[in-house]
């Protein structure tokens, strides 16, 4: 703020500045010439009035420089226009004075040299404002987008010519030569510097019409005033010797020739450029719609809106009449956007290309974008002559096809094809952008999801199981980072009756969480009272039918021990087989017997597959349940722990308790695996008697 | 990891399961069944011999198809398993629901007397 106060302070002081030196030029021009009129030796010093006239130059030079070259807000057309209205009052002025010329006409005072000498001063002022101007606009002109050259070359004709007004206001003596060769040297300069017409390219066509009519007038105005300064000079050259001659002074002539050239460079560059303009608007419009493309991968909200985009710019961009994107959602779902053109019409020419076996296009093979005009005049009834279509890749798939229609036959170049293709690569890229994001998002809710699966199952698992003085049971559940679905329950029926469940449900997450649940619900409403094994998982399976999805099941042994008859009946629903040890012959084997899981046969006749067997414990006897994650486990070759190793390792300890059994196999087991990150469930219960 | 085979002999379509069926290879072997059912094929045998393991997802595929062939139909035997994966068959009781031959040729012949 205080920084452009100042600025307009100074804009100001340099008006005032110029207004008095020209005042000050125009009294001591005249008391010379009142003097040598008078044929007495002036006052004034001659040269003086050329110094007033370099400090007017001066002043009007800064007030420009100012007031155009720091305006940052003015376009090209407003700097014309400002050149223009400078002209414009300069011009009218003159014409004023010119017609109160007129009307005095044949009085005694239009041939005074004093009346000359003023009219010939204020057009001169007016000439020099006009060049001024005119000198800081073009200026703007001719270095936007400037190279260093360029400035380099600027500065030199900038300072060069006011340095000229050094030598002009010292009167070095003229030297014809130097004269001449320094006019000469500004001269070639004005006109390398007038080249520079980069602007003119930005120009639509509509600004350029504007600019035409500016430049014109502007000649016009500069041709007039130098035809009135000329012809004025002229008529006091012939009274007076002594007055501010222009014509020797190498700032105003190098400004006169710059300040024309310029003009008329300009105006004839325009009015051949008016023929182009449409191109290069397209161009710039192919630009804004790359960024727009571009710009939308950080910014749009979904999918379909960068298909929306693609569509907009791909026809805004090759003057398309209609167009389609058709994408592939999956192998049998294709979507369909659309652009001026219904979606029966599109589908009449997809249909029509296909059923005349046209390789490449709508064929999602295709790797090449194809122009298929040829085969489209086949199609009747159709407005369309022309069609180009592009396939659109993300990750190197396909993932659809963008058609451009147009009505006219050959209504494609190889530039539209280069602009289009550009413009599908990259919506290419926003696409797979956002899948991107998506699967992040995706894995993140997942992770969430996991860590809620796995506090569920803990919370389903009991915490404290059911003693007896026949029996000791100890339990340990390990999930691995994925979450399975093992469950293990005990429930005392009455005195001398207790109910065991394992089971481990297909599949792994919350799915597997919600079904473990069901488990356990089964499991705590149906051994409420005594019930058959088999008859438990009959009705257990009758119940998970109607939840368990297509492909799901649940592996489970169900026990019912009585510690009065030391009788165990138990069925298995396709559960790993129950390990036993019998202490009495001192051998362990695995009730390998049948039964079906849960959910695999969805209806009645699942009572034919499962089946309760007994057998009888003494003291000493080790039960021992596990999930397929144990003899599953594999060590760093890739063998399994399997079903051998486990009994094994359970006859190794049979003697200890229920709890250092279990810790004994699971340290065999970690040790064999050699690592703690588990990859499945390792759950297993057991049951000690004495 | 799963690499799949498919070839026809005598009106039956053959189904080769090479390597580890696990929980995310389980979706081709659903893909590679149901395909074989949309071509219309009404014997369907699937070679297990080099089958080196199948997870519970992978025997969910199979039993999944159980119903839907019987209404259908479609008969389906598994062939060539080794010890290790019919065992892992047997415990779950699906030997019960599908029909498991030895090798090929007693596979042909169980699904020509279905």
């Amino acid at each position: 703020m205080g920084h452009f106060v100042r600025t307009k302070a100074i804009t100001r002081l340099l008006f005032s500045v110029g207004v008095i030196t020209w005042l000050a030029l125009v009294l001591t021009d005249l008391s010379i010439q009142v003097s040598s009129a008078n044929n007495i030796k002036p006052e004034v010093p001659v040269w003086l009035p050329g110094i007033i006239l370099n400090l007017f130059i001066l002043a009007l030079f800064y007030y420009y420089k100012l007031k155009i070259e720091r305006d940052e807000v003015l376009n090209f057309v407003d700097l014309l226009w400002r050149v223009f209205a400078t002209g414009l009052i300069a011009t009218v002025t003159s014409l004023a004075i010119r017609l109160v010329e007129f009307l005095l006409n044949d009085t005694k005072l239009t041939t005074h040299i004093i009346f000359m000498d003023l009219i010939y001063l204020i057009n001169l002022g007016l000439m020099i404002g006009f060049l001024m101007m005119a000198f800081s606009a073009w200026k703007r002109l001719i270095l936007y987008q400037k190279s260093k050259w360029l400035l380099r070359l600027w500065a030199f004709f900038e300072y060069g010519l006011l340095i000229t007004l050094a030598y002009n206001s010292f009167r070095i003596p003229i030297v014809e030569w130097l004269y001449g060769t320094l006019l000469g040297i500004f001269v070639v300069v004005g006109l390398v510097l007038s080249a520079n017409m980069k602007w003119v390219a930005f120009l639509n066509f509509r600004q350029k019409w504007t600019s035409l009519l500016l430049l014109l007038l502007t000649v016009f105005y500069l041709l007039y005033i130098f035809y009135t300064n000329r012809a004025l000079l002229e008529g006091i050259r012939n009274v007076s010797p002594y007055f501010t001659d222009y014509r020797y002074h190498i700032f105003v002539l190098s400004l006169i020739v710059f300040v024309t050239v310029y003009s008329i460079f300009s105006f004839l560059v325009i009015l051949f450029n008016l023929p182009t303009t449409s191109v290069f608007e397209q161009k710039l419009e192919e630009v804004v719609n790359f960024q727009r493309i571009s710009q939308s991968i950080q910014t749009e909200q979904s999918e379909e809106s960068v298909y929306n985009i693609l569509l907009e710019t791909s026809v805004s961009s090759v003057f398309a009449d209609a167009a389609w994107l058709e994408i592939n959602s999956n192998a049998r779902e294709q979507k369909l956007f659309t652009y001026k053109i219904t979606d029966k019409e599109s589908h009449d020419i997809i249909n029509h290309l296909n059923s005349h076996n046209i390789k490449g296009v709508f064929d999602q093979g295709s790797e090449k974008t194809k122009n298929l005009s040829k085969h489209l005049a086949s199609l009747r009834g159709s407005r369309f002559r022309s069609i180009l279509a592009f396939p659109i890749y993300v990750k190197g798939d396909n993932i659809g096809t963008l058609a451009l229609l147009k009505e006219l036959p050959e209504g494609f170049n190889k530039e539209m094809t280069k602009i289009v293709s550009t413009f599908s690569n990259q919506a290419g890229i926003s696409i797979e952008n956002f899948r991107l994001m998506e699967e992040a998002l995706q894995n993140e809710r997942y992770k969430e999801e996991l860590k809620i699966a796995k506090m569920v199952q803990k919370s389903l698992l009991p915490t404290l199981l059911e003693q007896d003085k026949d029996f000791e049971i100890a339990a340990f559940s390990e999930s691995a980072d994925e979450v399975g679905g093992d469950y293990y329950d005990t429930l005392r029926v009455d005195e001398d009756l207790i109910s065991i469940i394992i089971a481990d449900v297909s599949g792994k997450g919350t799915t597997a969480a919600f079904h473990m649940s069901q488990m356990k619900g089964i499991f705590h409403s149906l051994a409420q009272r005594d019930v058959d094994p088999d008859s438990f998982m009959i009705q257990a399976n009758q119940a998970l039918v109607y939840c368990l999805e297509r492909g799901s099941f649940i592996s489970a042994t169900y026990f019912s021990i009585n510690t009065k008859t030391k009788k165990i009946r138990y069925a298995r629903a396709g559960h790993c087989p129950v390990l036993f040890f019998n202490a009495g012959k001192k051998h362990a084997e695995y009730f390998k017997d049948k039964g079906v899981a849960l959910g695999m046969v969805r209806n009645k006749s699942y009572s034919n597959f499962i089946q309760a067997y007994d057998f009888e414990y003494k003291c000493g006897d080790v039960m021992v349940l596990y999930t397929d994650g144990i003899t599953e486990a594999k060590d760093s070759k890739g063998e399994e722990f399997g079903y051998d190793r486990l009994l094994s390792t359970v006859c190794e300890v049979h003697s200890l308790s229920a709890k250092e059994i279990q810790d004994h196999m699971i340290k065999k087991l970690y040790e064999f695996s050699g690592t703690d990150n588990i990859d499945d469930d390792y759950t297993t219960m057991v049951v000690k008697f004495c | 990891m799963i690499h799949i085979k498919r070839l026809q002999e005598d009106g039956a379509d053959i189904i080769a399961l090479i390597g580890e069926i696990d929980a995310s290879s389980s979706i081709e072997l659903d893909l590679a069944i149901a395909k074989s059912v949309g071509e219309g094929f009404k014997k369907i045998l699937i070679d297990c011999s080099a089958l080196e393991y199948i997870s519970s997802a992978g025997l969910g595929v199979f039993m999944s198809y159980i119903e839907e062939f019987k209404d259908r139909q479609i008969k389906m035997v598994l062939f060539g398993m080794s010890e290790k994966v019919a065992n892992t068959f047997s415990i779950l009781g699906l030997n019960e629901l599908l029909q498991i031959g030895k090798d090929k040729v007693q596979a042909k012949q169980i699904v020509n007397e279905l």
